[in-house]
Formats: structure tokens, C-alpha cells, sequence
């Protein structure tokens, strides 16, 4: 209990004690002149430059807003302005601007406690420190909040739950952009197609899919997904499993004896993707193949899911290979 | 010291053989008397000289490598022909595509071997093959730029690049389309070259296709809003410019910022 004490002690006396030390009685450099409007000014810039700053989150904040990117762009350039300004108007009108010219000499002790003492004067010139100080605070922590703002789109931290969510369901129809279903006869092979789901939101991840008619002699899907491919008919997410991207590349020979064989390609990292065999990597970077969605051919001809995806489709990170999508 | 002459000798022979078997065959074939043919004989002793070890002597195709046969140790392996029509024969003559050096490398714009009057015999030639589709003629003053870009953007861009510099399909490239005609545009889009998607009619309509031409002829020579374009080829080069350009600009400016007044 004593020890306690005395360690409380200890730090009351270090906090307290730890004000300014003894003023020297004789200055080594003279006085230099006091500028408080320089100060001033200096002071308002720091102020702008925070309130500039502490324009961006909110901005970021205010989704969809027009021109969003360039209010952005000019809220934080503007900081940055502000906050060069007020260092500048500093550096020039405010620190003292000592030239010594002097032979180098081993530094010795005495010299030191000089060279600590000028720096020690260095600052006698402002009157408002306290003020400086509060005003270069606000404007580097707006800037510091600025500048972690955006770190926020990458998305949810403690629910993921979201990013394993399809809107894929059996008997769900696929439609066009334009919401038309597409139909099985419809589908022409060398050349591919992007579907929705029907009524669903298209701008989740799992929404679109690249639909492709292979001839059904090359097919070869791994066990279990037999009749996931009707009349060659095969449709993948169309979210690269690498970064994201839309897989926008399709691959289809016109001779394929001397030309590479059917692939889907990522325009992003160059992840090439077959779609005869359950959409395995054959080239690039990504780490697993792209989630496969069953289809059905139903009695209209129209081309409906018959489940949900193979994996959860998106970009790959730790954890998504070890869930099932939902 | 013969002994390793030799050797060296036999290597240096061992390696020159594979590779002069591997040359592109030079030139065109061409008969003698070209003038006195008519445009049908022209284009059939044309074919039979400089398109037939790959695509037999009829247009027929060959599936499968033939190693004994051919002119010039080409084994063959190439598409039919019958049933293309003038529209393929066109495209791939007039753009350079054909004839290519070796089977296997994909055809690219390259300088056109044949001159105007072969070209014709050629193309009519090839139609005459089997019943295919014509010369398409499309009408790019119909289309609607604004309208071409979407659709554009939606099935060309991903390989061609938004404004149409070209890019890559692993292991392919996606051509630049800044040569391309108007009728060259419209015949790949239907045709499908090498590992492109064929489009067809129900995909692209004319009229559509009318709008994507238009917007080719456009991007060809954009409106850089922002100023300098630096090659329309997008974040890579915009990139090299930020580093090389700009944050030299901005270390001088620091140093010029840095720099104590002479007062």
C-alpha cells in the first residue's frame, strides 16, 4: 500500500514538475521582434485549414451528393493549401531566422547547453503559443480524421453476414438488363450473356451472372454439379474471385484446333476462368474458381436457377471459402 | 580438335534445320499472266497458290494436322471456308489479317500483300465457295454516339478498352481499333475473329450497330476534357505521369519553398 503511495507520489511530482525550466537570466541571441499579426494570421489559416478538413467526412458522409468527387477533391486540396500557408507564414515571419557562421568544433559540453538555450529562446518571439499550438492541433487532427475517412467504404467490420447473402433461390427467373427473361433457345454459343435475378437488386455482388452455351461434349463439371449445365447452357458469377471485378472477357475460338480454348477472362488482372470444367483458374491471379449457379430450363424455355451458388461468389479473403452462401 | 568441329558443326546443323522449317513463307504466289485471267480464274489460282495449304484445296478446312503434305513444311490446320461468304473474305484480306505465317499466331493488321484487283478475285472467290453472307454496308451517320458508347462499354469494352486502345484476352490481344473502317467494324462484330465473341442480329441489331460504329469513328479522336489525353490507355501512364511529372514538380516546389530568403 505504501508503495502504491509512493509511486503516486512519484508521478505527481514528475506531472507537476515537469513546467518549464528556469529562465536564463542573460539571453544568448538578441530578442528578435514580436510579430502577433503574423501570428494571427497563421492562427486563421490553421483554423481554415481544419474547417476544410472537417468538410471531407461530412461530405463523404452526404452520399449521391453531385459532384461529390470534386467537392471532395477541393475540401481536402483546400486543407492541404491552408495548412502549407500557415507552416510558410510561420517559417518566414514568426521562428527566428538565425545564421551562425562558425568553424565546426567538437561539441562540448558548455556548447550544448547553448545550443539547447537558443532553441529554448527560440520561441520567445510568440506571443499567442498557446493559441498556435491549439490552432495547429485542430487542423492537423481535422486533416488526420480527413484523411481516415474513406477507410470507412470498405465495408462492414463486424456483420458480414451480408457478403454471404445471394438473391439466388431455386425456381428464381434469370433476366436481362432490361428485365426480360432469357430464354434457353435464345442462347447462342461464342458469345455470352449477363443475367440477373429477377426483382432482385442488381447492384449486390451475387446479382449478376455471365451465361455461356458450350458445346455439351466438352463439358466436364466436377461430381455433383451433373445437371447443372442444361443443353451446354452454364452461367457463373460474374465477380471475379480475385479483386471483384465484372468478368467481362469472354475467350471463344473461332477455329479451335490452332486457337485457345473457351475461357472467361478478367479485364482487371488478366484471371482466366474455364467455363467447361466448374469455372476453374487456369491463368492469374485469382485463388478460387468462380462460383457456379445450377441452372433449369423450365417448360416456357425460360432459364431459371436451380439453387444457389456453388461457393459464395466476390472477391476471395480469409474466411469466405469456409462458408456456405445463404 | 576436328572431332569438336565437327560436333559444333552437327549442332549448328541440328538447330538451322527446325528453324528454317519455322520461317513464314515470303510473298505472295502469283500467276504469270494475271491480266489475261478473269476475276473468277484470277481468284481461284490465287487461292490455290497462297490460301489452300491451310484451308484445302477447296475451301474445305483442315481439322487436322497433315505433316507430309503442303507446300513450304506447312502441316495446314484452318477453318472452312464454305459458307463465309464475301463478308469474312473481305475482312480478313482487306485488314491484312490473311495470309498468316504459321497456323497458330493470331492474325493481325498488318501490311495487305494482295493489290485491288486480287483482293476482288480473292473475295469473290471465296464466296463463290458456298452461299454466305455479303459485304455488310453499314450506315455510322445513323447511329447515335451517346447511345454507341453504352452499348460499346457493355460488349466491347471489357476487351477493347472504352476508347477503343486495345487490350488483352489472355493469351490474345484485343486490338487497337484505330484503323478500323466502318465496314471492317461491322464485319468483325458478326464474324468473331480468332477469340472474339460473334454477335449476332439478335444480340446487336443493325440499327445498334450503326450506334457502336458511330461511337468508334468518335473515339478516334476524343475530346480530352481534362487536357492532355496521355494515349486514352488509362490509370497505368495517368500513374507514370503522377510519379515522373508531378512529384518531381512538387519536391522542387518544396526546395524552392525550403530555400531561406536572401534579406
Amino acid at each position: 500500500m505504501s508503495r502504491l503511495r509512493d509511486w503516486l507520489v512519484a508521478a505527481a511530482v514528475l506531472l507537476l514538475g515537469r513546467g518549464r525550466p528556469k529562465r536564463r537570466e542573460t539571453r544568448l541571441v538578441a530578442a528578435g521582434p514580436e510579430n502577433p499579426g503574423s501570428e494571427l494570421v497563421a492562427v486563421a489559416l490553421f483554423l481554415a485549414a481544419a474547417l476544410c478538413a472537417a468538410a471531407f467526412p461530412v461530405l463523404y458522409a452526404l452520399d449521391r451528393l453531385p459532384r461529390q468527387t470534386q467537392l471532395l477533391g477541393v475540401a481536402i486540396g483546400l486543407a492541404f493549401a491552408f495548412l502549407a500557408a500557415a507552416m510558410i507564414v510561420l517559417a518566414k515571419r514568426v521562428v527566428p531566422d538565425e545564421e551562425l557562421d562558425e568553424n565546426y568544433s567538437l561539441p562540448s559540453v558548455p556548447k550544448q547547453e547553448e545550443l539547447v538555450g537558443i532553441v529554448e529562446e527560440s520561441t520567445d518571439r510568440i506571443t499567442r503559443k498557446r493559441l498556435l499550438g491549439l490552432a495547429a492541433g485542430a487542423a492537423g487532427a481535422a486533416v488526420g480524421v480527413a484523411l481516415v475517412t474513406p477507410a470507412v467504404s470498405l465495408g462492414p467490420v463486424f456483420d458480414t453476414s451480408g457478403f454471404y447473402e445471394t438473391p439466388w433461390r431455386r425456381g428464381r427467373r434469370l433476366v436481362d438488363e432490361q428485365g426480360r427473361p432469357l430464354l434457353a433457345d435464345d442462347i447462342e454459343e461464342a458469345t455470352f450473356y449477363t443475367a440477373f435475378p429477377e426483382g432482385a437488386d442488381k447492384e449486390s455482388i451475387a446479382a449478376p451472372l455471365v451465361v455461356v452455351r458450350l458445346d455439351p461434349a466438352t463439358i466436364a463439371l466436377p461430381a455433383g454439379r451433373e445437371s447443372w449445365a442444361p443443353d451446354g447452357i452454364v452461367a457463373y458469377s460474374k465477380i471475379c474471385t480475385h479483386a471483384g471485378c465484372a468478368v467481362s472477357l469472354y475467350r471463344s475460338p473461332l477455329f479451335e484446333p490452332v486457337e485457345p480454348a473457351p475461357a472467361l477472362v478478367c479485364p482487371c488482372h488478366y484471371s482466366t476462368f474455364n467455363p467447361a470444367t466448374g469455372g476453374t483458374v487456369e491463368f492469374g491471379p485469382a485463388g478460387r474458381p468462380l462460383p457456379q449457379l445450377p441452372l433449369v430450363v423450365a417448360a416456357g424455355g425460360e432459364l431459371q436457377s436451380g439453387g444457389n451458388f456453388s461457393q459464395a461468389p466476390g472477391p476471395s479473403w480469409w474466411g469466405v471459402r469456409m462458408r456456405r452462401p445463404t | 580438335m576436328t572431332r569438336r568441329a565437327l560436333l559444333l558443326g552437327l549442332l549448328l546443323f541440328m538447330l538451322a534445320v527446325p528453324g528454317a522449317g519455322a520461317q513464314p513463307p515470303q510473298g505472295i504466289v502469283r500467276p504469270a499472266n494475271e491480266a489475261a485471267l478473269s476475276l473468277q480464274e484470277l481468284g481461284s489460282q490465287l487461292f490455290a497458290g497462297n490460301c489452300s495449304t491451310c484451308h484445302g484445296s477447296r475451301g474445305e478446312g483442315i481439322e487436322s494436322a497433315r505433316p507430309s503434305q503442303g507446300a513450304g513444311n506447312i502441316t495446314g490446320l484452318g477453318p472452312s471456308l464454305v459458307g463465309v461468304g464475301a463478308r469474312a473474305a473481305d475482312f480478313y484480306l482487306r485488314t491484312g489479317y490473311m495470309p498468316l505465317g504459321d497456323a497458330g499466331e493470331q492474325p493481325r493488321r498488318s501490311r495487305v500483300l494482295f493489290a485491288g484487283r486480287e483482293l476482288d478475285a480473292l473475295v469473290q472467290y471465296v464466296a463463290s465457295l458456298g452461299e454466305g453472307p455479303p459485304v455488310p454496308s453499314p450506315r455510322p451517320e445513323r447511329g447515335d454516339v451517346a447511345r454507341g458508347l453504352e452499348l460499346f462499354t457493355r460488349h466491347c469494352a471489357g476487351c477493347h478498352q472504352v476508347v477503343a486502345e486495345g487490350g488483352f484476352v489472355t493469351p490474345a490481344v484485343a486490338p487497337p481499333l484505330d484503323d478500323a473502317t466502318a465496314t471492317q467494324v461491322a464485319e468483325a462484330v458478326r464474324i468473331g475473329p480468332y477469340v472474339m465473341p460473334t454477335f449476332s442480329e439478335k444480340q446487336i441489331s443493325d440499327h445498334d450497330l450503326n450506334a457502336i460504329i458511330a461511337y468508334v469513328e468518335a473515339s478516334k479522336s476524343p475530346d480530352d476534357e481534362g487536357g492532355w489525353g496521355i494515349g486514352h490507355l488509362g490509370p497505368v501512364p495517368e500513374g507514370m505521369v503522377t510519379w515522373l511529372v508531378a512529384a518531381v514538380a512538387l519536391v522542387a516546389l518544396c526546395g524552392i519553398i525550403g530555400t531561406r530568403s536572401r534579406s
